[in-house]
């Protein structure tokens, strides 16, 4: 066994830093690299690209990334565990593959693809079975937005994963999988954690907490003393430096900007926080209540002491439905009166909307400038701000009436009050709203498939 | 006298669903103490007034000095249904930090925090 191994984030969303996971790779000596590809609302995304061409439907940008550090990883022999796959991980793998034998590693790469994470087509014989799926928020059941359901997926956890390492995968490969997973995953495969080793399973999903956000753990968004941070240009993405005891160092690469430090990681931690005693994934139970951190040295933060619980029965389902049509327009107004302006246009706005008759679930006014961000603790808006961004938005079933809205912003500018500018982009855009529902289900009625092909 | 909470913590927000997390951090580790004592369920509730229109929860983090608030019900539908330019609640952070707490004077000179 390694006495540790080094685990690098190279992407915290689908759109992150291109160059990260490269620089990642040539930056200095790391053992895996774990790549996070999906918001909850991807997969849908996804989904329409498949339902139009059967080999598309996975994070594009993968594939040439792969051309780019593939030679590379298979060298140093770094293994690539990764999110990628979206609603199609085979058509991804087989993406990858092409790229494998184009750059002559072919029958020198294995790659492991995760599936066993859609259940859309198996909705009704849950339905039909009793298997609510009511959404965890509201409480209400799936019936209620059947019609509408694009992608339903299952958050696959670690495991899966794991076997796909030990069936020698180079690249892993999965859709919907736990951003955690990604990291904890080479921890189980190296250290040989077992399934029921509750502190050290928490001790790796909280390691795949700190950087599955990417740089938000390595001074990007940080707030704490922001403007002391160095040189954000160059960050350097987070990486662990784990332990097989579960405890780990957060650092990241010499030679790059950002920082890591306490207040860093602190940060990092609490976001997007629910109990902190209970962080659930399908792995474990996490206790964000027993994290100790310590600082050993420049860039250097030491994390121990972490306790866990048992996981739960339930693995967390991702369903994405339709939920009509939104738009939002924007204007400017300048100096003086800015915002008396903004507010006597969207007075005007309204009105017309009005007379014309259509109606919406919800119009929202915000005044970017004077308080969009934190509303009435903004307090009153100065008089003399020299500008100010009406921008309106509405949301409703009907897209012709959202439609009609998006050719009600222009007219302002010739049709209401002075000093506007700021409409060079064109009529808004009516966006589809393609809606979050997450549910629960049994851990029984989900089967992982793991496979692993030499390229 | 009253201490705006930008003197005393760091903080970073986002979202799950309609419900924004806010994650409130002690600058200093003498002041968790009085973030825990002041900073209380109700205050934050009231302190966001009109923007969380559901209940308020918190959870201590001694071991991080931190406070985690869930504030329900505050990102207008939340996700891709909110028209609210920040619908994943990341300024949520720094409208908390606008707070005002009121800390006795002589606590506050023991902390340094008179000048």
């Amino acid at each position: 066994m390694k006495e540790k191994i080094r685990i690098a984030s190279g992407q915290g969303f689908w759109g992150d830093m291109l160059d990260a996971p490269v620089r990642q790779v040539k930056g200095g000596q790391i053992d895996y690299l774990m790549l996070d590809y999906l918001a909850e609302v991807t997969m849908s995304i996804m989904q329409k690209q498949r339902a139009r061409d059967p080999r598309a439907g996975y994070a594009r940008d993968f594939v040439p990334l792969m051309r780019e550090i593939l030679p590379d990883c298979v060298e140093r022999n770094i293994r690539v565990t990764a999110n990628a796959g979206g609603v199609n991980p085979s058509g991804c793998a087989e993406a990858v593959r092409d790229v494998a034998r184009e750059l002559g590693l072919g029958g020198r790469v294995r790659i492991g693809t995760v599936t066993g994470d859609d259940i859309m087509g198996r909705l009704d014989e849950f339905l039909a079975r009793g298997i609510e799926l009511r959404n965890m928020d509201t409480g209400e059941p799936l019936s209620k937005v059947r019609d509408a359901i694009q992608s339903a997926n299952v958050y696959l956890g670690a495991w899966p994963m794991v076997e796909a390492l030990q069936g020698g995968a180079q690249v892993v490969i999965t859709g919907r999988a736990t951003d955690t997973g990604l990291t904890l995953a080479p921890l189980i495969n190296e250290f040989g954690w077992r399934e029921d080793d509750w502190d050290k399973l928490s001790a790796g999903t909280i390691a795949g907490h700190i950087i599955e956000c990417g740089a938000q753990a390595s001074g990007g968004n940080c707030q704490y003393d922001w403007q002391s941070i160095p040189d954000l240009a160059n960050v350097g993405f987070p990486i662990v430096e784990a332990a097989p005891d579960g405890t780990f160092v957060v650092t990241k690469h010499e030679g790059t900007g950002g920082i890591v430090s306490i207040p860093s990681v602190k940060e990092q931690l609490v976001y997007e926080m629910g109990d902190p005693h209970e962080y659930i994934t399908p792995d474990c139970v996490a206790d964000f209540a027993s994290i100790q951190l310590e600082d050993v040295g420049t860039n250097r933060v030491r994390v121990h002491g972490i306790k866990g619980h048992p996981a739960t029965e339930f693995l967390k389902v991702s369903i994405s439905y339709s939920a009509g049509y939104k738009a939002v327009g924007t204007l400017v107004y300048s100096w003086p009166d800015a915002y008396a302006k903004a507010r006597a246009a969207d007075a005007i706005l309204r009105a017309r909307l009005e007379r014309l008759g259509l109606h919406f679930d919800q119009i929202l006014t915000e005044y970017v400038g004077a308080n969009a961000t934190h509303g009435r603790l903004a307090g009153e808006p100065s008089p003399d701000l020299p500008e100010v961004q009406l921008r309106v938005g509405v949301r409703g079933a009907d897209r012709s009436a959202v439609e009609r809205f998006t050719k009600e912003i222009a007219p302002l500018i010739l049709t209401g009050p002075p000093g506007v500018t700021g409409f060079a982009g064109g009529r808004p855009k009516v966006e589809e709203i393609v809606a979050y529902w997450p549910a629960l289900i049994p851990k029984t009625e989900i089967n992982a498939r793991v496979e692993v092909t030499e390229a | 006298m009253k201490i705006q909470l930008l003197k005393l913590a760091h903080a970073r927000s986002g979202d799950k669903g309609d419900t924004a997390n806010v994650g409130l951090i002690a600058l200093r580790e003498d002041y968790y103490p009085l973030l825990v004592r002041e900073v209380t369920a109700a205050r934050v509730r009231e302190h966001f007034e009109g923007i969380c229109r559901g209940e308020v929860e918190r959870f201590e983090l001694a071991n991080l000095g931190a406070l985690n608030f869930l504030l329900h019900e505050s990102l207008g539908g939340g996700g891709t249904l909110s028209l609210m330019t920040d619908a994943q609640g990341k300024t949520f952070s720094t409208a908390l930090l606008r707070m005002f707490i009121e800390v006795p004077d002589e606590e506050a000179r023991s902390l340094g925090l008179d000048e």
